[in-house]
């Protein structure tokens, strides 16, 4: 048994996974940033214990290492543009978005827009499907990244630690939507803005646009994800063909559209008529954000190759 | 002065408490185990808190309140004997207190009662359902306790019920969470890491007597300062730790478990993966009940009794 003191603070490693990003972190260091933490932390709405961790099991220090990556597939691979992010407030805020692509990765691109591209950097918090806690290693690196169980409970605790929240009110419906049914938005579900009213909290609504082509789905399998416990199975050109590397999204450009801020009053408890038009009024500038962006990216299929930064 | 009930005293809350009131309180104990070592004032009976002859103290002796501590957490057990001890002991002990006016009863549950459940919201308040029997079958004496004593509290509302659900209890006691603690290889599971929350034997003392105060009743979860993940708990602990596939973890656990030679059932292994932290907001609003210890400070007070075990 040897003596030595153990560390505290935020020097703390749990040490698989970290060992394993800091090694291949180590070959993407162009994309690293040093100031990164350093930035977040000092922009407030954060609410860390001794050990570096957030009450949801946050961990500033492990979104630091990730952020390589992150910024790998932010700028490298997707070669993302955002517009109207710089027009954004620092309170609380909830942002409203499509939701695309099969895998939730229109969520980390949201997430890392405003992380390495807010001024100042912000950690956005994004409600996630309920079976994903029940995921080994994917709950575990959502849940330091900051990304939080879709559980009305849970918004309403970070938006009244002035956080800002990212959901998805199309849920499974929206991210497994087929090829043909691209940027349709499904209707959206009436819960997040009985929040927003709950919370005032104001809404920024969010358009996605190339995740719908990034594994463009032709068929879901509702039998192969009921025998997996998904809550969808995509069929793509590659997937399940080439396995597992037919699941990677192809590197299409992808447009981050940020609207302006939408505050909404009135009783949250109101009839759900009179709630659902204030839902639809935020899907319809969701789908407006949207069309935009479609118009803008141009014709297929120099669109989706975009310019490389 | 008033004379305080405490079952279960010779459990280490039970005498800490007991210590802490004794002064102050007429304490009398009821535990089948005897006190050893204990302030003269303080009256030991050793019965067992099924039999009859447990009334004989309330008839006895002017009873103000009573502090239920007299659970029995040992898994181990049959189902029929943790039924038979922790259900009919409380049903009576309740029965008592309403036939002999006693004015406030405080029950010691525990916030594994709600369960460790992948869709948990991070923090359960005092109004989530209880659900950790679906899996967990072991907890079901436990359940039915507690709610055995949130009914009393709605039926016999002349009776200043308080239902306390503390999180993991550390310390000098020797309970689940520390006997787990104390492992030689800590189990954990692979690609989990929930965080939980601790709390100091202390500061359950301390949260006792805060609910003593005239005119409080209902029910409040107990948690410590902050939560943390339970891998760097263990990391700040220094305790050896072994990482496994959660399907190998639990077949060993299931065999352990069959053979008899583990106290604690596989399906506890979900506390390994899944949050059950509790939202102790109003406890420290209405109980005006705040740990005293900081997390660090919890965790360096166990790190020596831990060090014992290796």
């Amino acid at each position: 048994m040897t003596d030595e003191s153990p560390t505290a603070g935020n020097d703390y490693r749990s040490p698989h996974l970290e060992d394993f990003l800091t090694e291949v972190g180590s070959r993407f260091r162009d994309w690293g940033d040093k100031n990164w933490e350093n930035q977040v932390l000092t922009s407030g709405a954060t609410h860390l214990n001794e050990f570096g961790y957030d009450p949801f099991g946050m961990s500033p220090a492990f979104i630091r290492k990730v952020i390589p990556f992150v910024r790998f597939l932010y700028r490298g691979y997707f070669r993302v543009q955002t517009h109207g992010l710089h027009e954004l407030p620092t309170t609380r805020l909830m942002f409203v978005a499509n939701h695309s692509g099969q895998l939730p990765f229109d969520g980390s691109l949201i997430a890392a827009a405003l992380a390495i591209e807010g001024r100042p950097p912000r950690i956005l918090r994004s409600m996630v499907e309920r079976w994903v806690p029940s995921l080994p290693f994917v709950s575990l690196f959502m849940s330091r990244c900051g990304q939080v169980l879709g559980d009305p409970d849970n918004s309403r605790r970070l938006l009244e630690n002035d956080e800002a929240v990212l959901v998805f009110p199309e849920g499974v419906r929206g991210i497994s939507k087929l090829f043909w049914e691209r940027y349709k938005l499904k209707k959206f579900s009436a819960g997040f803005m009985r929040l927003a009213m709950e919370t005032r909290t104001p809404i920024v609504p969010v358009a996605v646009v190339g995740a719908e082509e990034a594994i463009p789905a032709l068929y879901n399998s509702k039998l192969l994800a009921r025998l997996l416990g998904a809550p969808a199975f995509p069929i793509t050109p590659t997937f399940p063909w080439i396995f597992p590397l037919g699941i990677l999204p192809y590197p299409v450009k992808i447009h981050l559209y940020f609207g302006e801020p939408m505050s909404f009053s009135g009783d949250p408890n109101d009839e759900d008529e009179v709630v659902e038009a204030k839902v639809a009024r935020v899907q319809g500038e969701v789908q407006r954000l949207v069309d935009r962006g479609l118009q803008e990216r141009g014709p297929f299929p120099i669109s989706l190759l975009g310019g490389v930064r | 002065m008033s004379t305080i009930v405490i079952t279960g005293i010779a459990g280490t809350i039970g005498r800490l408490l007991a210590r802490r009131l004794h002064v102050e309180h007429e304490v009398i104990g009821l535990d089948r185990r005897d006190l050893s070592h204990r302030p003269k004032d303080i009256k030991v009976y050793t019965y067992d808190i099924r039999r009859k002859r447990c009334e004989s103290i309330f008839r006895n002796h002017k009873v103000d309140t009573i502090v239920h501590l007299n659970v029995m957490h040992d898994f181990g057990r049959a189902q029929g004997v943790l039924h038979g001890f922790n259900v009919v002991g409380t049903q009576r002990l309740l029965e008592y207190a309403a036939r002999y006016n006693v004015r406030k009863v405080i029950f010691l549950s525990t916030a594994n009662v709600y369960g460790a459940r992948p869709d948990n919201p991070q923090f359960l308040t005092e109004e989530a359902l209880l659900l950790a029997g679906e899996t967990f079958s072991e907890m079901r004496s436990l359940i039915s306790t507690d709610m055995l004593v949130t009914s009393f509290f709605w039926k016999v509302p002349e009776i200043e019920t308080v239902v306390l659900r503390p999180s993991h209890i550390v310390g000098t006691v020797n309970n689940g969470p520390m006997r787990f603690l104390s492992l030689p290889r800590i189990p954990k599971v692979m690609g989990f890491d929930p965080m939980v929350q601790f709390l100091h034997e202390s500061d359950v003392i301390e949260a006792i007597v805060a609910a003593l105060r005239p005119g409080l009743r209902g029910i409040f979860n107990l948690a410590g300062e902050t939560a943390l993940p339970i891998g760097a708990a263990l990391e700040y602990l220094g305790r050896p730790t072994i990482t496994l596939p959660y399907p190998i973890l639990r077949a060993a656990a299931q065999k352990a478990w069959d053979f008899g030679i583990a106290y604690v059932p596989p399906a506890e292994l979900d506390y390994l993966r899944y949050p059950c932290l509790v939202d102790d907001a109003r406890a420290r609003r209405e109980l005006e009940f705040l740990p005293r210890l900081t997390l660090t400070a919890t965790l360096d007070k166990i790190r020596p009794l831990l060090r014992r075990h290796t």
